[in-house]
């Protein structure tokens, strides 16, 4: 059982970052530590993809006779352009906490969220 | 000729390069004229190409001739191709008029910028639904979600900033259930095309990782497309965002969600492994009514018409969800038919709330108060979605609505003719708050000198309530392809 386990322990280390990562989205208030668990959400899917591609003694994908056993290369490859999307995201949410800080004066959900239900200069209720 | 066989490309290709070239570009008249080229061209290519598929099946593209399944493979199939069409119009429609609107709305040196991520946004959905190749997809999502974020961003009041925000925060959960999704059916497969992955399904649908991928597929996508209840940042980021944005998402970026749903659902999953082995058909009608009431009834008592049609949006994607829980070639007919006609209608309903926008300076209904004399031809437009949105005989709401009442006929479930006429009687009710501040109500006495929008305002908006009305006559178009699309989708017809 134990052993069983073990052998997939890249799969547990997935799960637990998706985890904690998806519970620090929903947990947190701040709305940089969201994006920072958004990111750790975001990079257990590389696990996912990275570890089941990995064969052990495996090598590059050499065509050459005095190499048998390799890796395939294309999981690295999707996972380099998941990588690039999740900087994207990452940078993207950034400059929009930069903007409604500018705006509001807090990072806080909470407060964003409480300043807008009282806003100034909205027309009153018909 | 050698242009011909490289439509399925050019369809994504140019409007993908002339994205940057409007960045350089930075003069902002310089990037109107490059990008509306690009989306015309787009909109010529996918109509090209809806009549190439309509004459000789479907088109296999090999892009960089690395031949299927181990390049990329575009494939344009009668269902793809409509969506194409769909998308690429309403942004031929929508890119003329953004040029009027957002003069108004969005601070002049970021017009470029908004025409460039446009043109983005624009690629992303076109490769949504051009590609045959499941991670391809993701990438496309992510190019089309990303730039959304940014158009709503553009929105001049500061809580647009909040809404994408929320948006990004939702949209990133959403894709990144969708990459892990792909990634355990990539695990079991070892191919990454939609076709070849469906075809080595078949032996292991009941295997336990394929079954988590079906689940992971099926929270992120609904969540794209906004399914009732994860539909929570759908509202404020319609409201909030210009208005030329709010009617080109509105219109086109749940309905491409909708196809990847089925994409996955039809083509990778097959409809035994969904809808026989699984409860799948009861999961999706609870959540289909459950939005058709929920959304609707809260539309009711919204006070800004955007948030109001916004939620009314969450509605019909009810609708169009209740439609593929019949599982049946009449239900998808549904669903693809309302996929196109509440595009259309909600798209020109949004470019007219742009020309009220304009007008009034706002679009909470205390403001619209006399908008039947002000501005009486935009007031008529919107009550002509509304009745769309009703589903009353004459309008292309109505088509949609037939065919699913017949889908549930012919599942013997008479109730849920009763429910879906119930729902449509809430859709009554918020029309009529519309239609109560605007003819009921004089207008305030500030606003009472306004005019008519300008010709580049009413002429797109009037394009698609054109097209609204069009689509509730002649159903050639919309139901002739749904109907072919949903019978390649069960494998009841030729592609």
């Amino acid at each position: 059982m134990f052993a069983h386990i073990w052998s997939h322990f890249d799969y547990w280390a997935m799960i637990f970052l998706a985890m904690a990562g998806l519970f620090i989205v929903i947990a947190r208030g701040n709305l940089i530590k969201k994006l920072v668990g958004l990111g750790i959400f975001q990079t257990s899917v590389y696990l996912l993809y990275l570890g089941p591609a990995k064969i052990v003694g495996g090598t590059a994908p050499i065509v050459d006779t005095a190499f048998k056993v390799y890796s395939n290369p294309l999981p690295h490859v999707l996972i380099l352009t998941a990588i690039v999307v999740g900087v994207a995201t990452l940078a993207l949410g950034l400059a929009l906490v930069v903007r409604i800080r500018e705006a509001y004066g807090t990072i806080e959900e909470d407060e964003v969220l409480r300043r807008d239900a009282q806003p100034a200069g909205e027309e009153a209720p018909q | 000729m050698s242009a011909l066989a490289h439509l399925p490309a050019l369809q994504v290709v140019l409007p993908l390069a002339a994205a940057p070239l409007a960045v350089l570009l930075r003069d902002r008249v310089a990037a109107f004229v490059l990008v509306l080229a690009a989306t015309w061209a787009a909109f010529a290519i996918s109509v090209l190409m809806w009549l190439q598929v309509g004459e000789s099946g479907p088109i296999s593209y090999a892009l960089g001739s690395w031949a299927p399944p181990w390049g990329i493979e575009y494939r344009v199939d009668s269902l793809s191709s409509l969506l194409l069409m769909l998308v690429s119009g309403v942004a031929a429609v929508v890119l003329p008029y953004s040029r009027a609107s957002i003069e108004r709305e969005v601070r002049q040196d970021n017009h470029a910028l908004f025409y460039a991520m446009f043109a983005l946004c624009l690629t992303g959905l076109l490769g949504i639904a051009i590609t045959g190749d499941a991670f391809n997809l993701f990438v496309f999502l992510e190019i089309s979600s990303l730039s959304s974020y940014v158009l709503i961003a553009l929105g001049r009041d500061r809580r647009a900033l909040v809404a994408s925000y929320q948006y990004l925060i939702m949209g990133t959960i959403g894709a990144t259930f969708i990459v892990i999704g792909v990634g355990l059916l990539y695990l079991k497969t070892g191919t990454l095309n939609l076709a070849d992955m469906g075809v080595r399904l078949q032996e292991m649908t009941s295997h336990r990782p394929v079954l988590a991928a079906l689940a992971f597929l099926t929270v992120g996508i609904s969540l794209k497309l906004a399914l009732f209840p994860l539909h929570q940042w759908l509202p404020n980021a319609y409201a909030y965002a210009p208005s030329a944005v709010s009617a080109f998402l509105a219109a086109t970026a749940t309905k491409v969600s909708v196809y990847a749903l089925l994409r996955f659902y039809f083509s990778v999953f097959g409809e035994t492994a969904v809808f026989q082995r699984l409860p799948m058909e009861d999961f999706m009608l609870i959540l289909a009514l459950a939005g058709m009431f929920v959304a609707s009834t809260v539309a009711i008592f919204q006070r800004d018409l955007k948030r109001l049609f916004a939620y009314s949006s969450v509605a019909q994607i009810g609708y169009i969800v209740l439609g593929i829980s019949f599982d049946s070639v009449t239900g998808l007919t549904a669903t693809i038919a309302h996929l196109v006609n509440h595009a259309v209608t909600k798209g020109g309903l949004f470019l007219l709330l742009g020309a009220v926008m304009a007008g009034m300076g706002g679009v909470t209904l205390a403001r619209v108060h006399g908008l039947g004399r002000v501005m009486p031809l935009t007031a008529f437009g919107i009550v002509l979605c509304g009745l769309s949105l009703i589903g009353v005989p004459g309008t292309a709401g109505f088509v949609s609505k037939w065919y699913l009442i017949l889908a549930a006929l012919e599942k013997g479930q008479w109730w849920l003719v009763f429910l879906i006429v119930a729902s449509s009687l809430l859709a009554v009710a918020y029309v009529w708050r519309f239609v109560e501040a605007a003819y009921f109500h004089a207008p305030r006495a500030d606003l009472a000198a306004v005019r008519e929008a300008p010709a580049g305002l009413a002429i797109p908006a009037w394009t698609l309530v054109g097209a609204t009305l069009w689509f509730g006559f002649d159903t050639s178009v919309t139901v002739g392809s749904a109907a072919r699309a949903a019978a390649m989708l069960l494998g009841a017809g030729t592609p």
